[in-house]
């Protein structure tokens, strides 16, 4: 059964492959900066973020643009990819009902696009990093590991929103409302111990973007390994994220094709 | 299985739900979970279906509009899933439900043979390998960069089917798509699927037209609401149909 499924997988790896450039040269198809734009986009709202967050609200944080940064670039990759991956069943709609494809790899591509896109927005970190002087080390080789956590737990929420977006719609006006919750809920533009500790506490158990986005900042801001339980934590969340999207996706998709 | 069958149908069972209105959001879900209402009333596109195509076969599948005919080769494609029964496929499918189904609009034609190859399983060496045969068959030199929702359906699904075929699959599943094609096209349709069939390849092939049938295949298959009326050779069977339908 497992070999069968990644045999299958194999066979449709050249259209998996197909469908993220697709989706990366469509994006900026017509834009006279084209690609530039997935660097200076992150730039420019990091500018922005800094512009408000040091002279309306004021934290006490060194290298605030580093901070930022890091942490923008997390959640919009997981906030962005999951928006395009709960779109990608129905959207694919007329494929799926015309030719027999696995129907994953359209959920799968969407995330996939997602992540390249955050790549691109790994090279305007790089400016940041070097315009603030950050100390480049050794431990900073474990920061792909880091972003395999992220795409892994990306990829399981996103496999459960395509399959319940089939069945209802409303998903997309609950994961919103949610996504503006989750967004203030990560410590994206705030250190986390200037919460009241009942809510600290919650967030360090219950939100896995905490543990990517510490993770990372402690590599860069503090130069050191993180620590050994965030990463046991951000793993097992990533993974558990992917055995419920994969499970419900499994269940529910032979039922897709009499709902798109 | 036997070594020689291609597509073997035993009891399939197609079931959809014939909602009378469709239930995507969660408050109607609720309501009507709570009123008893999220009864379905069941529709049977097709009823207790067997037959088998053996290898190098050419089948084509007759019957009026709302028989089946479509949902049959759904089935075999696997796009549904038989509600009962098992439907079982001895080779690689390239199915033409739709000519083109795969194609984005806002890419070129270029781009779109090398993602609609990729949506037949083929790899972009393969595609590469056979770019040229693909734009020749399809006479598209002039307007390979031009993005395809700018092409007539006609353009589009000479560029589908030249895709479709080249890939030279064992088995080849044609639904009507030959419709849109101007005659000279048709023909040309026609005279590269006899060629697939002397090559080996087993054919699937739905058309209105009892006289393309005849001229493309070798037995047939009649539906009539989702039953099967007869089946066997061509020329019986499309007599008997000609004779129904008079």
């Amino acid at each position: 059964m497992f070999r069968e499924q990644m045999g299958n997988f194999k066979h449709y790896m050249p259209l998996l492959e197909q469908l993220v450039i697709k989706d990366i040269k469509l994006k900026y198809r017509r834009s006279f900066l084209g690609y530039l734009w997935s660097v200076l986009n992150p730039l420019m709202i990091m500018g922005i973020m800094m512009l408000i967050f040091s002279n309306m609200f004021r934290f006490d944080i060194d290298n605030y643009p580093v901070y930022l940064i890091i942490g923008q670039t997390i959640f919009n990759f997981v906030s962005e990819s999951t928006n395009q991956a709960m779109w990608s069943i129905t959207g694919n709609a007329a494929l799926m009902k015309k030719t027999y494809v696995p129907k994953y790899i359209f959920t799968l591509s969407r995330i996939t696009s997602g992540f390249i896109n955050m790549l691109f927005a790994l090279g305007a970190m790089l400016i940041v990093f070097l315009i603030c002087r950050v100390r480049f080390t050794l431990n900073m080789l474990f920061i792909p590991a880091i972003l395999l956590q992220v795409y892994v737990f990306a990829l399981g929420l996103g496999l459960f929103l395509a399959q319940g977006t089939v069945f209802f719609r409303d998903i997309q006006y609950i994961y919103s409302a949610f996504q503006t919750a989750w967004m203030y809920a990560t410590p994206i533009f705030y250190p986390i111990d200037q919460l009241p500790f009942k809510l600290m506490w919650l967030i360090k158990h219950f939100n896995p973007l905490y543990a990517y986005i510490t993770q990372f900042r402690t590599i860069v801001l503090e130069g050191t390994f993180p620590d050994g339980r965030l990463i046991l934590y951000g793993t097992c969340m990533s993974v558990a994220m992917l055995g419920i999207g994969s499970w419900a996706f499994m269940k529910t998709q032979d039922k897709f094709i009499l709902y798109i | 299985m036997d070594e020689r069958v291609a597509v073997s149908v035993e009891h399939a069972v197609v079931r959809f739900n014939m909602a009378s209105e469709r239930i995507d959001n969660l408050k109607e879900y609720f309501v009507k979970l709570m009123k008893r209402e999220l009864m379905f009333k069941e529709f049977l596109a097709l009823k207790d279906i067997s037959f088998q195509v053996q290898k190098g076969e050419a089948w084509g599948i007759i019957g009026t509009n709302g028989s089946g005919k479509s949902t049959l080769l759904k089935l075999i494609c696997g796009i549904l899933k038989p509600y009962k029964g098992k439907v079982t496929i001895n080779g690689s499918i390239a199915p033409l439900i739709e000519l083109g189904a795969g194609f984005d609009g806002d890419l070129t034609a270029r781009e779109n043979i090398f993602l609609n190859g990729a949506v037949l399983g083929y790899d972009k060496h393969f595609m590469q390998a056979h770019f040229d045969e693909i734009v020749e068959f399809a006479e598209l030199w002039d307007f390979l960069d031009m993005p395809i929702k700018n092409y007539s359906s006609g353009m589009a699904a000479r560029l589908g089917f030249a895709i479709a075929t080249v890939v030279r699959p064992d088995i080849l599943i044609c639904d009507e798509v030959l419709a849109v094609g101007d005659y000279a096209f048709q023909q040309k349709c026609e005279q590269r699927m006899n060629e697939m069939r002397d090559r080996g390849t087993t054919l699937l092939y739905v058309s209105h037209s009892i006289d393309s049938v005849r001229y493309v295949c070798d037995h047939a298959l009649w539906l009539d609401h989702g039953i099967v009326k007869m089946a066997g050779d061509v020329i019986e069977v499309g007599d008997a149909y000609m004779e129904a339908s008079r």
